[in-house]
């Protein structure tokens, strides 16, 4: 189960609704209780990419996101990326390029824009792909 | 030697290279991570030949990347 804010879910929409037509793109930190992991802070990176159809974070946001979480006691959760015209699923490519098994890979598709659809995902070494339950809190 | 590695205070031996490095972490996919020392991104085709140094700052960084289709 990972657990986003009311408020943190909407920035994260915000931002991508904001990056319009290319692809948004982030980091989620926060801490892990048991089975249940609790976003505490949403980064809003770059897309170096600049597309539709792709992105990559900035590293050098990425390394200052990074360094925030370390020094405010954070965990890194996972990264989110926006769909702006496909579903909230890892695309072959998310598959592909989703090398670090130990974190969560949150998908905003944006499909339809005013109904976005924000999915949590685990993709394990084998790129097996697992839902995990989301839970907006207030 | 001490270093610091993604946070964490580490002795490592001297001359240890960010390839040896890598191995010692057992880093996952080590052609998909990015390493900074001190700030200083390292190139990949000089991860053999780069040297760590007393209280270098080491990060690894996962290339995060994707696509829609």
């Amino acid at each position: 189960m990972i657990q986003i804010t009311k408020a943190d879910y909407e920035k994260i929409i915000a931002h991508a609704k904001a990056n319009l037509p290319e692809e948004a793109c982030g980091l989620i930190a926060g801490s892990k209780d048991g089975d249940i992991k609790k976003i505490e802070k949403v980064y809003l990176l770059t897309n170096i990419d600049h597309t539709n159809e792709h992105f990559s974070m900035d590293p050098r946001e990425q390394l200052a996101a990074v360094k925030d979480m370390r020094s405010n006691g954070l965990t890194m959760l996972g990264n989110w990326h926006s769909h702006p015209e496909s579903p909230s699923r890892p695309s072959e490519e998310d598959k592909r390029l989703a090398y670090d098994s130990t974190v969560n890979y949150l998908i905003l598709s944006l499909m339809n824009i005013d109904e976005p659809v924000l999915k949590a995902f685990d993709i394990d070494k084998d790129k097996n792909v697992t839902v995990e339950p989301m839970e907006i809190t207030e | 030697m001490k270093v610091t590695v993604a946070g964490n205070a580490k002795d490592i031996a001297e001359n240890t290279t960010v390839a040896q490095l890598i191995v010692d972490e057992k880093v996952e996919n080590p052609d998909y991570v990015t390493v900074t020392i001190n700030d200083e991104f390292v190139e990949h085709h000089d991860f053999e030949s780069t040297v760590l140094k007393e209280n270098d700052v080491v990060e690894f960084l996962y290339f995060m990347g994707g696509g829609s289709f």
